[in-house]
């Protein structure tokens, strides 16, 4: 909890800046819209947290968006498949997309950047070939199957709020997730093999299959994720859906404290970050600040948050030392 | 004969202090020009702080220091930083070296100071001098040669070069010797005698007393970072400095005799390993049996450890009560084979983490239940642990950082002595590990045995080796070159075998 600290204190600064100065934010239809854009990132940033956390990244993350997302309505009005076949068939594709990531990652040995940098220009190609670079949309259909992301619940005493459903699977998500870290052994295998993969070999553990595991859920959830976004906002194009999701992704996940090193996560930091970067866009578009800058605050943000958590990691260490690491054998320093 | 050598570094009433904890107190010493002086003491006991202290890294909390003029006058000095101790005339060698692997040996030794003309950097120039540093530690290399492709304890030569040639007249060398050869070892003594003969001043930490014994004119012994003795040579021995040390008489081990008709446990069968000669070895070891691997570096040792233990390929056979070994490490871990590495920090351990969570790695699988971690279960068998292992401080959430290099090996064996593994490898099991954890981790190493685990371990230290093998095999170039029984090994002996000798009388042949 404590990583997730510095991040919540950004996140309640934003906030109180927001509700002050951007019109219009604390209306109902806009806080409900903002829940749901955070839930639907939420997702994306818990499956970029698994892999940050081995110390790799995923960089195919929106193209996998864009390909899952994409094929549902391809698949549901070109081809006329039923839900209940397209729902498996999409997620069964993305999690061998990770699947593939994994193994090449761990048994070709190529770098994470590398291999999912290629996934990003691959999936996007086959999403924007295979549709002919045609928009896709439910054309009105299916509105029972798009209530999974578009279900609003009401909240008893207010009015002009109601739940959006994809918080559920978010939060059901991060629940899992951040038990999985915590209390499972192979959280525990997985943290420990991104903190040193070499020790984690040496004591035993299957670090190969953890890892190619991260890189399966990874995927497994971009692709859910695509499958929410589409239901949520109905049609999209294969040359500009998802872009950019994955920076979106890793920016929430080092927000919430995930070193870029591996062996540290924070699902609640991930959590806020997520929601940090969403009401910085959304104020940004609110105040009335033009949204072409909306990169460059971002990018802003994010630096400042990262510099800030080195200086305080900088501080912490150093006043541990001061209170009694004494001398360290010299072995100690190796790493 | 009896000239008073010149002091070069006089230290008056040092002490550093972090936090209210004493790391350093009170300590007075001389730095004599052309002596060794040799500064011992467990792993804590305030070495590293010294040391940092003399090269200007920390700064004493009390006393002072003073360093002597040109005219020999002694001056007191603040050294605020390496830089001002450089300029003071002392230069610390680190015991892991600093050279940057992508330049080249001149290009190290003047690092950041660069003979230049015209701003253009004069090679040639650089080269010379370097050069001449070099031969002053008797390295007969090419000045262009990478220092990547240099081996250690070249490398360490080229450090003690580039010390040198910043003129300083005290050199001060960390564990120099840690990861040296016998052979290696011998030379750089040789060399530390060589720039005592200059004039220069030579301050060493050594775990080794075979060394100290060897070259140092003065000892100092630290303990709790105090000095309880100062020792001038010929006027001590070995038994001394330990007492001094330890504060304690460190038992002398006990053989046990490991009988004949013990069950084979580990069975290692045409086994060729990552070693570069893929000489197929072959050698069984009984339950309750310790062999320890001899030979010199590079013999191939580490490489058939890390094959037994699965952490790389290997071709032949290991099996394990009569069944054969098969997978990577995490299967053979499930079965009872646990690897010790050498390099700890890089193999080893998790040093950002706990200690409790680098012990229960290894077996936090078996005893959680539905692959959900027992915390409760977990803290138990850590605290049991910590305790075995005589861990100081006994704090298990303590991060292994901050531990110093003997308690930090000790939390890499309390990880597998919690499940009693059926064979437990070790490679270097004491290398930068003080005397008295040294004897501590020999200790529960027997107590694993007697209760019936196969034991493998890897040793540079020809003692060590004589100290806890049962039974002792010697490689050379990845092939064994021959089997001593512990009873009647000598290190002559096994040097012979080592350095590619013939077995000789001694030698009980070849396992069959």
């Amino acid at each position: 909890m404590k990583r997730a600290l510095g991040i919540i204190g950004i996140f309640l600064a934003i906030l109180v800046y927001s509700i002050f100065f951007a019109e219009n934010f604390t209306t109902g239809i806009n806080l409900m819209q903002l829940t749901n854009r955070t839930a639907l990132y939420a997702v994306l940033a818990l499956g970029a947290a698994l892999v940050i956390v081995t110390g790799g990244i995923d960089l195919s993350i929106g193209s996998v968006v864009c390909l899952a997302g994409i094929m549902t309505p391809w698949l549901l009005i070109e081809h006329e498949w039923t839900p209940w076949q397209v729902i498996p068939t999409v997620l069964a594709m993305s999690a061998f997309i990770g699947l593939c990531h994994g193994l090449l990652i761990t048994r070709l040995k190529l770098q994470p950047f590398l291999v999912t940098l290629c996934g990003l220009l691959l999936y996007r190609g086959i999403a924007r070939w295979m549709t002919g670079d045609q928009s896709q949309g439910f054309m009105g259909e299916y509105g029972d199957v798009r209530a999974i992301a578009l279900a609003k619940f009401s909240i008893p005493g207010l009015t002009d709020y109601r739940l959006p459903a994809t918080v559920i699977p978010a939060l059901v998500l991060a629940v899992l997730i951040g038990l999985f870290l915590s209390r499972t052994v192979w959280g525990r295998w997985l943290l420990a093999t991104g903190r040193n993969e070499s020790a984690a070999r040496y004591s035993g553990v299957p670090t190969a299959w953890l890892v190619t595991g991260a890189y399966v859920a990874c995927s497994l959830l971009a692709g859910f994720g695509g499958m929410l976004f589409i239901f949520d906002i109905g049609s999209a194009q294969p040359s500009d859906f998802g872009n950019f999701y994955e920076l979106y992704a890793i920016a929430a996940a080092v927000l919430g404290g995930c070193s870029l090193r591996g062996g540290e996560a924070s699902i609640v930091g991930v959590l806020f970050g997520v929601a940090t970067l969403r009401v910085l866009q959304n104020t940004i578009t609110l105040a009335g600040y033009s949204s072409q800058i909306e990169f460059a605050v971002v990018g802003g943000v994010l630096l400042l948050g990262v510099a800030a958590d080195e200086l305080i990691r900088r501080y912490a260490a150093r006043r541990l030392e001061r209170a009694g690491a004494i001398e360290r054998a010299g072995s100690a320093a190796r790493a | 004969m009896q000239v008073e050598r010149p002091i070069l570094l006089r230290v008056r009433g040092v002490g550093r202090r972090y936090a209210g904890v004493t790391a350093l107190a009170s300590i007075d010493a001389d730095v004599r020009g052309g002596e060794v002086l040799a500064i011992v003491g467990e792993n804590g006991a305030g070495k590293s702080t010294l040391l940092k202290i003399l090269s200007g890294v920390v700064q004493p909390s009390e006393g002072s220091l003073e360093v002597a003029d040109v005219r020999g006058v002694l001056a007191p000095v603040e050294l605020n930083g390496v830089r001002d101790a450089t300029r003071a005339g002392i230069a610390l060698v680190h015991q892991e070296l600093n050279l940057a692997e992508n330049l080249d040996v001149a290009g190290s030794i003047y690092l950041g100071r660069e003979p230049s003309r015209f701003g253009f950097l004069d090679r040639g120039r650089m080269r010379a001098d370097a050069r001449k540093w070099l031969a002053r530690v008797g390295l007969d290399i090419d000045p262009g040669t990478l220092c990547g492709t240099l081996p250690i304890a070249q490398r360490q030569l080229v450090e003690i070069a580039k010390a040198l040639s910043t003129e300083s007249r005290v050199l001060i060398l960390d564990e120099p010797t840690s990861s040296l050869t016998t052979r290696e070892t011998d030379r750089l003594l040789e060399i530390m005698d060589e720039l005592r003969h200059t004039g220069v001043a030579v301050v060493f930490v050594s775990h080794h007393l075979d060394e100290v014994m060897k070259i140092a004119d003065r000892v100092i012994v630290l303990r709790d970072g105090r000095k309880t003795g100062e020792l001038v040579r010929g006027e001590y021995d070995r038994a001394m400095i330990e007492r001094l040390m330890v504060g304690r008489d460190i038992a002398a081990s006990e053989r046990r005799a490991i009988g004949a008709n013990a069950a084979v446990r580990l069975e290692v069968a045409q086994l060729t390993s990552a070693h570069r000669r893929k000489r197929p070895v072959s050698f069984a070891v009984r339950a309750g049996e310790i062999v320890g691997l001899a030979g010199l570096v590079g013999a191939g040792r580490t490489e058939i450890l890390e094959a037994i233990a699965g952490v790389a390929r290997h071709g032949g056979e290991v099996r394990l009560d009569g069944r054969t070994l098969v997978g990577d490490a995490s299967s053979r871990v499930r079965r009872g084979v646990a690897i010790v590495p050498e390099d700890r920090a890089r193999n080893g351990l998790f040093l950002e983490n706990p200690v409790a969570m680098n012990m229960s790695l290894a077996w936090i699988d078996q005893t959680s239940r539905a692959r959900l971690v027992d915390q409760r279960g977990e803290a138990g068998l850590v605290s049991r642990m910590v305790a075995r292992m005589q861990l100081r401080p006994p704090q298990p959430a303590r991060r292994v950082q901050t531990l110093s290099g003997g308690n930090q090996q000790k939390t890499v064996i309390g990880r597998w002595l919690a499940v009693d593994p059926a064979v437990l490898l070790l490679d270097e099991p004491t290398r930068g590990v003080d005397v008295g954890a040294r004897a501590e981790i020999h200790a529960e190493v027997r107590r694993l045995a007697a209760a019936g685990s196969a034991i493998v371990f890897a040793s540079s230290e020809l003692e060590e080796v004589l100290l806890l093998a049962d039974r002792i095999i010697v490689m050379h170039d990845g092939a064994i070159a021959g089997e001593l029984a512990a009873h009647d090994a000598t290190e002559i002996a096994i040097m012979h075998l080592a350095t590619g000798g013939a077995a000789h009388a001694h030698s009980t042949g070849t396992h069959a």
